[in-house]
């Protein structure tokens, strides 16, 4: 919405020679998506503050531009209009670009040197801890201060806003202090009004090259810069680290998720390894996701006909790509198929299978649902195996940042304690006349067993 | 020469090259129904006389006749069909089609196909080929009636084939114009005293309904009761006397076996039968013979819509004549299997039934009848001492009679089958064609149903409670009034225009939309709903999910209600034990608690300090330049804007309150839609506010303010603008305009059940706080309804459709497909400020 730069020091009103603009003849800009106004709320010869004001119109955020074909990329209430976001970056760029290269003419030397500048930054979105305004700003040489607010007063409950108006002030040169604007308010705001592509690497390192390789924030700015696309920011890491030592900031940043990967992969070896034991050799994958066992179970000459099923069309195009139906020969298709089924329907295609998998399905069903889900599976589709996984409640408790009752995806309607999964399967196997065994699947604790449960249910014929 | 060919058939043209098959085939059948081999090959190499495509063109050939037969039409296949291999095939697909096969010989002297094939310039048989299809025609026309053929008529002259008549008899099962009514009475084993009983019960005089009606009977008349003579007596005169139809059952044939001096064991009360009919007369015992001997496997009445057999049949075998259909509707779907009382298995093929005839059938003895998808099973056990049952058709009503004694002992205990309604993927996946009694054949786009699916699956709440989701609603025209975007006259002139003399005006609540389907008790959710997790009742959204996470508020808001129906009296005024109600539930916050703090109140509040901010900014610049046109303009400009942000505010807050009690929520009914046996459509909107009004206020539910207005009354127009101006300036969303009948149409078309038309400050939130300002209502204003409108019918004949099948006792498949389409076309990218 609304930036403010201060310049206090001897011919204060210098300023206007710097950016270019003149402090007595307010002036507007056009822009993509609306205007951009310079003006000069203080000029004194001690002090001179320039104003860039945003007008962002919110028809053509929602509609696309007059005229326009398509639609535009937001909605119609929306904060872009009233907030700092990459729209503030972009205008910077258009109206101060001359002073953000450092060229003055004239007054080249002025423009050379270190300023007493602050610079206020109405509105910014601050998404996550505010703590890093001081972290990221502070080693840039600037004295932070922000102001916050609650977001309904007259709803005080719902909480403080995610904006802030910034301040920071410093010893800087002009043109770092733009660029430093430039680059962070997106890094802070993260919703981008622009695709983050390969080009934005280059624009990254080109404006942060004299202070960015150096910061003790680099992977945090760059992770949000490049809006944590993963690819795009190991390559500007790359580049970053030429001249560096070691790149181990972005591995801790990921050892968590470690785990989380181990389990994944110990499941689905165990879910094989279990397949492979009962001799099944038509296997269908029930609720199939993105289809990471289908991709391991291809590889075993074993089974003859993977089948994978899945509610979520998209999750069936992603597994189409990840196995790479569209140009597979005639016997891989002829092998491998993926259709879109659900869980609580009765359905002639999942005939005919040696053993079905249910890994980390049922979860996702309410409670109500699993009478459908266990007649549709164990009453029709009456394949000679199932295997069945589900997460272990009990185990929880080691994971730090769940608190009790808390259950690990949002989307999960319960999470099972061993003795709850195995009544259920226990009973489930009765009625429909199948004999059940349980085993443990990740690393096993004493008291709370291992993360994750699972149930092979064998036909008893 | 007569040719009598069954209606539906496989006819075999058979004849050497030249004996003029195509010629007879143009001349005595549709040219559709004529498949000929030349024909095919041209189809598929461009050359009919190219023999190299042989094995193509045929296989084009017998998809297109398994399509003929599999839609009940008939396939005259003109090929040589000389060779026993290529009759075999046609064989087989009768076979497989469940229908005869007939044979027409075309047996012309050999000399003149050659001279008719010489005479041809575009094919060059040789002699040698004709001579050896004449071979192979003579040594097959003996054949014919062996292989299979059901009839063979061979033609032997030119004069044969020039004076043929063809006559196409409809199969014996086909009573299609026999549309009743009827009394269809199950299984009577002997039971005649039981028998007169009910048929005096249900007004038969002497075998005679003074209305004319006539009795079904659904075979096994005889064993194991002890009047078996007495009941074929009787069922024989009405049947002879054209008072009744019979088909057969497995114990009547079994009976015929053993009279026409087959060797059967007599067991299953055979025994019984067979003693009692050999005391008879030799006429008698003639007279049954032939009577058993004529009955059929099923029949197919009133135009299709009801099937009777004995034991069942599935919709592919209905009007279909063949040894596997018979089978099927004397014994069941029997897997040849034995359970462990010796008897055979019957899988539960009514469960998968989707067919659109009524099936009425017995058979199989159960406690009491048995409804399950559009089949009725009526076998009530009266020889085991349980009930002989008779549904009348059309009414589906169903009379009973108790046994006067238990006459046998069953070899398995009776017992309740489950009443199976598992939903098939097939009820709901791909392309659907939809009809409802308010709009024909609604489209279900494939890609809507794919994207519904996911829907249903995954946070829908049990398809059992599911009953009715509610339409989307259009706006009214786009205004034409400055300063406004929807204002009421629009609404008006729409209903005016289509010829609406009444409309009525209600408040339009802002929260959410709510449907509620309560029962008295556990006992009905239970027998109505087929619920049986205990819960008697539930709220759901506009997608078919639980309307709260907290299931505790649900059942306590439901108890409230049940309550407070009890006390006002509506369960007995209604004579109903459940209620299918749509609403409004407020607050607003209660549901959008997450959109009002991640969207609603952060843009009000970076909106208020933003543009605080920026006026700052440019009144102090005014303060240092003096008079200057941008900063003025500017400063006018955000003041504007520093207003709408403000109203913006103000606006959503208004709809927004802390709910810590139950007394916090406010629930508006609007439309009773169903209670037992009674959907509400047929009373007006007025009827629905006076009813809700007077069973269900209190401090929770509430009634909604409404004015009805005169559209030939210029003064009650300008009353009801006036009423929708207050509304809207303290804080009311605005208001819905419905035509004064629930359903309202003009000639054949069904109008808009209701509009929106929203306040000029409730628009706020849906187009953003400066939508007013400046320029932007004009650009808003280029909007399109089309889409949104023929949505909102077809969602609202769906809606109605879903409701009244529910009501009628449908199946359950044929009610979710309705509310599954009302889902599947909310998919459907339409702009949701709409």
């Amino acid at each position: 919405m609304l930036l403010t730069i201060t310049y206090t020091g001897e011919n204060a009103s210098d300023l206007g020679y710097l950016l270019f603009k003149n402090p007595n003849r307010p002036q507007t800009f056009e822009l993509n998506h609306g205007k951009a106004y310079v003006f000069y709320p203080e000029i004194s010869a001690e002090r001179t503050t320039a104003a860039l004001l945003l007008d962002i119109n919110p028809i053509d955020l929602a509609r696309g531009k007059e005229g326009a074909t398509s639609g535009g990329l937001f909605e119609y209430v929306n904060d872009r209009p009233y907030v700092s976001s990459s729209f503030m970056s972009t205008a910077i760029s258009r109206v101060y670009g001359t002073a953000m290269t450092g060229r003055a003419d004239a007054h080249q030397a002025l423009s050379d040197s270190p300023l007493e500048l602050s610079a206020t930054i109405t509105m910014m979105p601050c998404r996550g801890e505010q703590g890093k305004l001081n972290s990221v700003f502070e080693p840039l040489g600037y004295d932070v201060k922000y102001e916050t607010f609650v977001s309904d007063e007259n709803f005080p409950q719902w909480g403080e806003s995610k904006y802030v108006n910034l301040t920071i002030s410093g010893k800087v040169r002009l043109r770092d202090l733009l660029k430093h604007i430039y680059v962070l308010i997106p890094v802070f705001d993260r919703h981008k009004h622009y695709w983050v592509g390969a080009d934005e690497v280059d624009k990254l390192l080109r404006i942060g090259e004299d202070w960015l390789p150096n910061h003790p924030e680099r992977t945090y700015i760059t992770g949000r810069y490049l809006n944590r696309r993963k690819s795009l920011v190991s390559i500007a890491f790359e580049r970053l680290t030429e001249t560096d030592t070691t790149s181990s900031d972005i591995l801790s940043e990921t050892e968590e998720k470690e785990a989380v990967k181990n389990l994944n992969t110990q499941r689905l070896n165990s879910v094989i390894a279990t397949l492979k034991n009962c001799g099944a050799k038509k296997i269908i994958d029930l609720g199939c996701g993105e289809g990471r066992l289908i991709k391991q179970l291809v590889k075993d000459r074993q089974f003859t006909q993977i089948t994978g099923v899945d509610v979520s069309h998209v999750a069936l195009k992603r597994a189409n790509e990840r196995l790479k139906l569209e140009r597979a020969s005639e016997s891989m298709l002829e092998r491998v198929n993926l259709f879109q089924g659900s869980l609580t329907y009765k359905d002639a295609r999942f005939n005919g299978f040696d053993a079905a998998c249910v890994i980390e399905v049922i979860e996702h069903l309410d409670i109500p649902r699993l009478v459908a889900f266990e007649r549709m599976l164990f009453e029709f589709a009456k394949p000679p195996v199932v295997v069945l996984t589900t997460p272990n409640r009990e185990y929880n408790t080691n994971y730090a940042n769940l608190h009790e009752d808390d259950v690990r995806h949002s989307d999960h309607r319960f999470e099972w304690t061993r003795a709850e999964f195995q009544n259920w399967a226990n009973k489930t196997a009765d009625k429909f006349g199948y004999k059940v065994k349980f085993s443990d699947i990740g690393e096993a604790s004493e008291i709370h067993g291992a993360p994750t449960q699972m149930g092979v249910f064998t036909l008893c014929v | 020469m007569r040719i009598e060919i069954p209606e539906l058939a496989v006819v075999a043209l058979v004849g050497v090259s030249g004996s003029g098959k195509s010629t007879f085939a143009n001349k005595y059948f549709k040219p559709t129904e004529v498949l000929s081999s030349d024909y095919f090959r041209a189809l598929v190499s461009d050359d009919e006389n190219n023999q190299l495509v042989t094995a193509q063109a045929f296989d084009a050939l017998y998809y297109i006749a398994q399509k003929r037969l599999e839609l009940g039409n008939l396939a005259v296949i003109d090929a040589t069909n000389v060779q026993k291999e290529a009759r075999a095939n046609l064989l087989k697909l009768a076979k497989q089609q469940d229908c005869h096969a007939v044979a027409i010989v075309l047996n012309v002297p050999e000399n003149i196909c050659k001279e008719r094939n010489e005479a041809r310039t575009d094919r060059n048989f040789s002699g040698k080929v004709i001579y050896r299809q004449g071979e192979q025609l003579r040594r097959s026309i003996k054949r014919l009636q062996k292989e299979g053929f059901r009839y063979v008529y061979v033609l032997k002259s030119e004069d044969d084939i020039a004076n043929v008549e063809i006559i196409r008899k409809p199969l014996w099962n086909n009573k299609k114009d026999v549309t009743g009514a009827f009394d269809i009475i199950g299984d009577i084993h002997g039971c005649y005293d039981e028998l007169c009983a009910l048929l005096e019960k249900l007004g038969y005089v002497n075998g005679v309904h003074p209305d004319g009606r006539r009795v079904v009977f659904l075979g096994d008349l005889c064993d194991r009761g002890t009047k078996n003579v007495e009941v074929l007596r009787l069922v024989m005169d009405m049947v002879q006397a054209g008072n009744a139809y019979c088909v057969a059952g497995n114990h009547d044939a079994k009976l015929f076996k053993k009279l026409k001096g087959s060797n059967v064991t007599l067991t299953h009360g055979l025994d019984i039968t067979v003693e009692q009919v050999y005391n008879q007369s030799e006429e008698f015992i003639n007279e049954t013979k032939k009577f058993l001997d004529g009955l059929v496997s099923h029949y197919v009445f009133d135009s299709g819509k009801l099937v009777v057999s004995h034991a069942g049949i599935i919709e592919k075998y209905q009007g279909r004549a063949s040894g596997r259909v018979r089978d099927f509707c004397l014994y069941g779907d029997t897997t040849g299997e034995t359970d462990e009382y010796g008897l055979p298995v019957r899988l539960p093929w009514a469960n998968d039934y989707r067919g659109r005839a009524t099936v009425v059938y017995g058979h199989t003895p159960c406690p009491d009848v048995q409804i399950v998808n559009n089949t009725f099973c009526i076998d009530t056990g009266c020889v085991f001492g349980g009930k002989l049952t008779a549904l009348r058709y059309p009414e589906k009503n169903i009379m009973q009679v108790d046994a006067l004694a238990q006459y046998c002992v069953p070899a398995k205990p009776i017992a309740l089958s489950i009443n199976d309604d598992m939903l098939n993927i097939d009820d709901v996946l791909g392309q659907k064609y939809l009809n409802t009694a308010l709009r024909k054949s609604i489209k279900i786009n494939s890609e809507n149903s794919a994207a519904a699916l996911e829907i249903m699956s995954r946070f829908a709440a049990d398809p059992h409670w599911l009953i009715y989701l509610p339409p989307t609603m259009s706006p009214c025209e786009t205004g034409k009034l400055a300063h406004y975007l929807e204002y009421p006259s629009e609404a008006f002139d729409y209903y005016k225009n289509k010829g609406i003399a009444k409309v009525i005006c209600q408040q339009k609540h802002m929260g959410s939309r709510g449907v509620i389907v309560l029962c008295k008790d556990r006992e009905t959710a239970e027998k109505r709903f087929k619920i049986n997790d205990g819960s008697f009742g539930i709220i759901y959204t506009r997608t078919g999910r639980q309307f709260f996470d907290d299931a505790k508020k649900e059942t306590a808001l439901l108890v409230h209600l049940q309550n407070l129906l009890y006390a006002s009296g509506f369960w007995d005024a209604f004579s109903t034990d459940w209620l299918c109600l749509d609403c409004e539930i407020m607050p607003w916050s209660a549901k959008a608690q997450k959109l009002l703090e991640e969207q609603y109140a952060p843009v009000g509040c970076a909106g208020k300090h933003g543009i605080s901010a920026a006026i700052d900014a440019i009144s102090k610049s005014m303060e240092q330049l003096g008079e200057n046109a941008l900063l003025s303009e500017l400063q006018e400009r955000y003041q504007g804007r520093a207003d709408a942000i403000s109203r913006y505010t103000t606006a959503y807050r208004g709809y927004c309150w802390d709910v810590k009690h139950l007394d916090d929520y406010k629930i508006a009914p609007f439309h009773i839609m169903a209670t037992e046996g009674n959907t509400w459509f047929g009373e007006s909107h007025a009827w629905h506010m006076e009813t809700i009004a007077k069973y269900m206020t209190d401090s929770i539910f509430i009634a909604t303010s409404n004015l009805i207005v005169d559209l030939h009354d210029a003064n009650s127009i300008t009353t009801g603008i006036k009423w929708w101006e207050e509304l809207t300036t303290f804080g009311s969303e605005g208001m819905v305009v419905k035509p004064y009948d629930f359903i309202a149409k003009k000639g054949m078309e069904l109008l808009q059940p209701a509009m929106k038309c929203r306040g000029k400050e409730y628009l706020r939130i849906i187009y953003g706080a400066e939508y007013a300002y400046g320029e932007n209502l004009e650009r808003l204003k280029k909007r399109s309804l089309t889409k949104k409108r023929s949505m909102a019918l077809s969602e609202f004949a769906l809606g109605v459709e879903s409701l009244e099948r529910f009501v009628r006792n449908e199946p359950l498949y044929r009610v979710h497909e309705c509310v599954f389409g009302v889902l599947a076309m909310e998919s459907e990218p339409v702009d949701p400020r709409l």
